[in-house]
């Protein structure tokens, strides 16, 4: 249902200069409903641009974008978005931080709290779901904001180096349990990260991107057998997906 | 509680800040303290803080003590301590002091509520739109730099020396500063809570209205303790002009009979309700908002 269709959009900025500078070149890209994609690249080559225009929150200098068929102008609750530094609502209970796309669109208390506990279960955070997010680790409101962004049943989760700022053993729990979210949910991921680990581990597709100006250079199909833990980055399929993206990368 | 990370652990405790205090420091001899408290960010345990604290209060007074009397300052110019408290004692009790403080308490009171009731509203305003930015912004950073005490003159062309005078001098020390300082706050919000929020299907005023205010609330009541300081500095100035009663006239009476310990006394006094008010904002800024504790 949800394809996302990127068509022939390129990003300026206004530098300081004034002459516009260009930070995604025209791009076209064809995500197949329910695919896992990852956007893969050193960091200033324009991932989060090309992603936050995706959500809306960025316009396109040229082109447009199409989700599920409809032409996005605005951010909206069919594209959830992940961000690295959590981003959540420090004055609100984790259940009130899960709610607050439901409570805001005007769903029924009913509804909305049973989403939120179904959420906090999915993410493993029920016994938190009355505390503050001061009070929990960073993998821990890290999962707060994906149910949170998850309450919305969007069709697309578009996640910005949500796993850039925790640490190793966390991080690799988180892609696990990502990918179990996404197996059950089925919803279309772009997923943003400059780990190349990261990228083959979690993806049906790996986009690299090269900077100067941003544009997707190449793009590898990951066929790794799923369900996926983590043994898998010791396997031989593993090791080659990886020594190819890295060769594509040092160009 | 939580299995993977400890919870509420002190900020000095992350990695990247300086190595906090071992338990068991005692062990160690007095020039590792030493070292340790000149070691840029390094931890300190509250209880060696309260106590270093009235270490540094209690030096202030031993010089005090000693200086006068040891004969080096005549009572005159810098009367004893045990002087200035028995005179602030005699100030309460028999020369009405708490009835300046009162009326002194009154026009801080009113200046300040009426500056806060305006400065709140212009501030988030200022902080969140670029168009209201624009059309304050520069009129009052012009005008943050205007001393309140040099408006004095003329509110009293305006106003007389009544009441309305004395507040409106508190109101303009107080409004601008805190006005920028607001539109400070609110400005300051993350960027990412707000995308967040946009992508959740907020509007426009939904982001306005749970968003960017709940995020700002703490620093604007942060703001208001801050300006609530400068407040008092006013309140005493505006009084030295026309009043019958306040700590400022008080003040400035002791000196024209040269009761050098009641100036003194007047002018701690202040000090101290100073910090009481501190007191207070920080007491309510933790029962209000229990979240950041
Ligand atoms: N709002 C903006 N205004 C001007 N330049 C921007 C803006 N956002 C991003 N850029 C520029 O676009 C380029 C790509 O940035 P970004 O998408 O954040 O890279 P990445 O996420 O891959 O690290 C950078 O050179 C950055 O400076
Ligand atoms: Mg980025």
């Amino acid at each position: 249902m949800a394809r996302v269709v990127i068509d022939r959009v390129s990003i300026a900025f206004q530098s300081s200069e004034g002459v516009p500078r260009i930070a995604v070149a025209e791009t076209n890209l064809d995500i197949a409903d329910g695919d896992f994609v990852c956007l893969l690249g050193p960091s200033g080559c324009g991932k989060s641009t090309l992603l936050n225009v995706v959500g809306g929150l960025v316009c396109a200098s040229t082109g447009v974008i199409m989700v599920d068929g409809r032409e996005v102008v605005d951010p909206g609750p069919d594209r959830g978005m992940v961000f690295q530094n959590y981003s959540l609502y420090p004055w609100l209970t984790i259940r009130d931080n899960v709610e607050f796309g439901p409570k805001i669109n005007g769903w029924p208390p009913e509804r909305r709290r049973e989403t939120s506990l179904d959420l906090l279960n999915l993410v493993g955070l029920r016994e938190f779901a009355s505390e503050y997010p001061k009070a929990l680790s960073g993998g821990m409101r890290q999962r707060v904001a994906i149910a949170r962004a998850l309450a919305m049943e969007p069709k697309v989760l578009l996640m910005d180096e949500p796993f850039g700022a925790l640490d190793a053993q966390t991080r690799s729990r988180m892609q696990e349990l990502l990918l179990d979210i996404w197996a059950r949910r089925k919803t279309t991921v772009l997923f943003v990260t400059h780990d190349i680990e990261e990228a083959i581990f979690l993806a049906d597709r790996v986009l690299v991107m090269s900077a100067q100006p941003g544009q997707i250079m190449a793009d590898f199909r990951i066929e790794l057998p799923r369900p996926r833990s983590a043994d898998i980055v010791a396997s031989e399929e593993f090791t080659s997906y990886r020594r190819d993206v890295l060769h594509m990368l040092r160009h | 509680m939580n299995p993977d990370v400890p919870l509420r652990v002190p900020a000095s405790a992350s990695p990247d800040a300086a190595p906090a205090s071992p338990v068991k420091r005692d062990r160690r001899s007095a020039s590792h303290k030493l070292s340790r408290y000149l070691r840029p960010r390094a931890s300190l345990s509250p209880r060696e803080g309260w106590i270093i604290s009235a270490v540094g209060v209690a030096l202030f007074f031993a010089l005090w003590i000693a200086v006068t009397s040891g004969g080096f300052i005549q009572p005159f110019f810098l009367p004893s301590p045990a002087a200035v408290a028995t005179r602030l004692v005699s100030m309460l009790y028999t020369d009405g002091f708490l009835i300046d403080i009162w009326a002194s308490a009154y026009r801080i009171l009113g200046g300040f509520l009426i500056a806060a009731a305006l400065a709140v509203p212009i501030g988030v305003l200022m902080g969140n739109f670029r168009f209201f930015q624009a059309l304050f912004e520069p009129l009052f950073g012009a005008a943050r730099y205007m001393p309140a005490s040099a408006f004095i003159p003329l509110l009293i062309i305006w106003l007389g020396i009544d009441e309305g005078q004395k507040i409106s001098v508190v109101f303009l020390g107080v409004f601008f500063p805190l006005t920028l300082m607001i539109a400070d706050a609110s400005s300051t919000v993350s960027k990412d809570i707000v995308n967040s929020a946009y992508t959740l299907g907020a509007s426009s005023m939904q982001v306005f209205f749970r968003v960017l205010i709940p995020a700002s609330t703490p620093a604007i009541v942060d703001a208001l303790r801050i300006t609530v300081g400068l407040a008092w500095t006013y309140v005493i100035v505006a009084e030295l002009v026309g009043a019958q009663r306040g700590m400022g006239i008080a003040i400035l009476q002791a000196q024209r009979f040269l009761l050098t310990d009641q100036v003194i006394a007047g002018i701690i006094s202040v000090g101290v309700l100073g910090v009481i008010t501190d007191v207070g904002f920080r007491i309510a800024h933790r029962r209000l908002f229990p979240y950041m504790y």
